[in-house]
C-alpha cells in the first residue's frame, strides 16, 4: 500500500467506525490528563508513580479475581470498583509521605511497584483465568495492542470523558496551590496552607487517572505519558505555567500522531508508537534547549 | 507587645526529645538570633515554632494580633528547587497564597504586593527569569520576597546566608536589618544562624541552645558579657 492509500484507509476508518473515533478521543483525553499531573509528579521525584500504581492495580486485580474464584462468584469482570480504592490508598500514602519519611519516595515507589507485580503474577499463576498467562501479563504491561480494543470498552470511554472534565476543572481551580505545595511544601504549611489536604486530593486524582489509563493503554504507556511531556517541556521553558501548557500540547500532539500511525499501519502497536513519538519530540526539544542556551552564552 | 511566647517547650523527632524545657518570648520589633551547633536542635525548634511539627510538651502561644497565617518563613533550599522550572514572579506570588482562602486565583492587590516586595528586594529586573538559573544570593532574595508576601509581622529565617559568598552574605544581613528597622514597619525577625559575629552585630536578642537545653537567653549586649565571662 502506498502512503496515499493508507491515508484514505485512515479517513475511511474514522468516518465509518465509532470505535476508531472513541479510541482517538480516549487517547487524547488520557494524554491530556496525565500531562497535566506529570509536571508536579516529575518535580516531586515521583516520575515512576504511573508504573507503580498501575502495578498495584494489576496486583489487586489478580487478588480480587482469585478471591472471586475461591468463593465461587462467576464472571467477576467488573472489578474496577474494588481496584480503584486500593490504588487510591497507595497513591495517598506515596504523596503524603514527604521527604522526612523513613522510606523515601523513590524506594517506596519501587517497593510497591515490584512487590505488587510479583504478588499479582503469583496469584495469576496459582489461579489462572486463561491458559496463556504470558499473554495476560503482556496486556497489562502494554495495554491494548491495537486501536480496535482501545475504543471497544464503551463505558470506560464515557467514564474517561467525565473524569477528564473533572480533572481539568480541579487542576485549574487548584493550580496556584499545586504550584506552591510542589515548590515548597514546608513554606506552604507554615504560612497556613492545608498542604496535606491538597496533597490528598491530588493523590486521588492521580490514582483515578492511572487506573483508568492502565485499563486503556497499559502500565508502560502510563509512565511514559506522565514523564515524557513534562521533561520535554522543561528542556525549553522556564516558568511553571509555560511548562504546564507546553507539556499538555506536546502530550496531546504525540498521542494523536501515535494513534493515527498505529491505525495506518497494522504492524505498529499503539502504546509503543506513542512512546516512540514522545521520545523523538523529547530529543528535538533537548537540542532546541541546548541551542538556545548556547546562543545566550 | 508580645508576638510569640514559648512555655516549657520540648521539641524533637519520633518521640525523642532534642531540646527540652525551653521558655522564651519574642516581642514585636525584636530581632532574635538562635545560635547553636549542628544537631543542637535549631531547625527542629524552628519547625516546631512554625507548627510543621507539634511540640512534645509545653506550648507556643501567638501574642495579640498575630494569627498562624501571618508568619513568613525563609526555609533552607530543598533538592526539588534545584531544577524547578519557575519564574521569580511565580515564586514570589506564591507567598500571597495564604490570603486567598478558597479563591483559586490571585487578585490585583496580591499581584501589586508581589511587585512591591520584588522592588523592595531589588529583584524586579529578574521577575521573568527562571529561579533555578539565579545565583544563590538572588535566590535567597526571591524567597525573602515570597516570605514578605505572606506577612509583614514576623519572619522566621533558617540560615539565610548558608552557601552565600561574603558579599552576598553582607547584603543579606543589611536587607534583613532594613526590614527589622522601625522606619520600614519593624518586622520581627527570628533567625537561625552559625554566624556569631554577625548575630552580635545585627540581632537585638540572642538565644543559645546546646546539649538539649537553653544555654543563654538575653540581649546581644548581655551575650557579649556572657561570652567574655566564659572565656576568662
Amino acid at each position: 500500500m502506498t502512503f496515499g492509500e493508507r491515508i484514505d484507509q485512515l479517513i475511511y476508518l474514522f468516518n465509518n467506525f465509532d470505535f476508531a473515533r472513541y479510541a482517538l478521543l480516549v487517547g487524547v483525553l488520557i494524554a491530556f490528563c496525565s500531562s497535566l499531573l506529570g509536571v508536579t509528579l516529575v518535580l516531586r521525584r515521583l516520575s515512576f508513580i504511573g508504573s507503580g500504581l498501575s502495578h498495584v492495580s494489576f496486583g489487586s486485580t489478580t487478588i480480587v479475581a482469585a478471591i472471586a474464584m475461591i468463593i465461587g462468584v462467576e464472571s467477576f469482570q467488573n472489578n474496577f470498583f474494588f481496584v480503584l480504592p486500593i490504588t487510591i490508598l497507595c497513591s495517598i500514602w506515596l504523596l503524603l509521605s514527604g521527604p522526612n519519611s523513613k522510606i523515601k519516595g523513590d524506594s517506596a515507589l519501587a517497593m510497591l511497584s515490584v512487590g505488587s507485580l510479583a504478588v499479582g503474577y503469583l496469584f495469576m499463576n496459582i489461579f489462572p483465568k486463561s491458559a496463556n498467562v504470558a499473554a495476560d501479563i503482556c496486556t497489562v504491561l502494554f495495554g491494548s495492542t491495537a486501536i480496535l480494543t482501545l475504543g471497544s470498552k464503551q463505558w470506560l470511554v464515557w467514564l474517561c470523558v467525565g473524569l477528564s472534565v473533572l480533572v481539568s476543572a480541579m487542576f485549574l481551580l487548584f493550580y496556584n496551590k499545586i504550584f506552591a505545595i510542589t515548590f515548597d511544601e514546608d513554606f506552604a504549611s507554615a504560612t497556613g496552607i492545608k498542604a496535606k489536604t491538597y496533597n490528598a486530593i491530588l493523590a486521588i486524582i492521580i490514582a483515578v487517572i492511572i487506573v483508568l489509563a492502565m485499563n486503556l493503554v497499559g502500565a508502560l504507556l502510563v509512565s511514559a505519558l506522565v514523564v515524557f511531556p513534562a521533561l520535554t517541556a522543561m528542556r525549553v521553558f522556564k516558568s511553571f505555567k509555560a511548562v504546564t501548557i507546553c507539556s499538555v500540547i506536546v502530550s496531546v500532539f504525540c498521542s494523536t500522531i501515535g494513534i493515527l500511525l498505529s491505525a495506518m499501519y497494522d504492524n505498529l502497536p499503539l502504546g509503543s508508537v506513542i512512546v516512540a513519538v514522545n521520545l523523538a519530540v523529547f530529543i528535538l526539544f533537548a537540542f532546541a534547549g541546548l541551542a538556545a542556551r548556547r546562543k545566550k552564552a | 507587645m508580645e508576638h510569640l511566647i514559648c512555655n516549657n517547650l520540648t521539641a524533637g523527632y519520633d518521640g525523642k526529645a532534642i531540646i527540652a524545657d525551653l521558655s522564651f518570648s519574642v516581642n514585636a520589633g525584636d530581632y532574635l538570633c538562635i545560635l547553636g551547633e549542628n544537631g543542637s536542635g535549631k531547625s527542629t525548634l524552628m519547625k516546631t515554632l512554625l507548627r510543621l511539627k507539634s511540640p512534645m510538651s509545653g506550648e507556643i502561644t501567638m501574642g495579640s494580633g498575630l494569627s498562624a497565617n501571618e508568619i513568613g518563613y525563609l526555609p533552607q533550599q530543598t533538592v526539588v528547587q534545584k531544577d524547578f522550572p519557575a519564574s521569580v514572579r511565580e515564586v514570589v506570588l506564591s507567598g500571597c497564597l495564604n490570603g486567598c482562602g478558597l479563591r483559586p486565583f490571585y487578585n490585583k492587590k496580591e499581584k501589586q504586593l508581589a511587585s512591591e516586595n520584588m522592588e523592595k528586594l531589588g529583584i524586579t529586573n529578574l521577575a521573568n527569569r527562571c529561579y533555578r538559573e539565579l545565583s544563590g544570593g538572588q535566590q535567597q532574595r526571591t524567597l525573602l520576597a515570597r516570605a514578605l508576601c505572606a506577612t509583614r509581622k514576623i519572619l522566621l529565617l533558617d540560615e539565610p546566608t548558608a552557601g552565600l559568598d561574603p558579599t552576598s552574605t553582607a547584603e543579606m544581613y543589611e536587607l534583613i536589618a532594613g526590614l527589622n528597622d522601625k522606619r520600614n514597619g519593624g518586622t520581627s525577625i527570628i533567625m537561625i544562624s552559625h554566624d556569631i559575629a554577625n548575630a552580635m552585630k545585627y540581632a537585638s536578642h540572642i538565644l543559645l541552645i546546646g546539649s538539649g537545653k537553653l544555654l543563654f537567653n538575653g540581649t546581644a549586649a548581655e551575650y557579649s558579657q556572657f561570652v567574655g565571662g566564659a572565656a576568662s
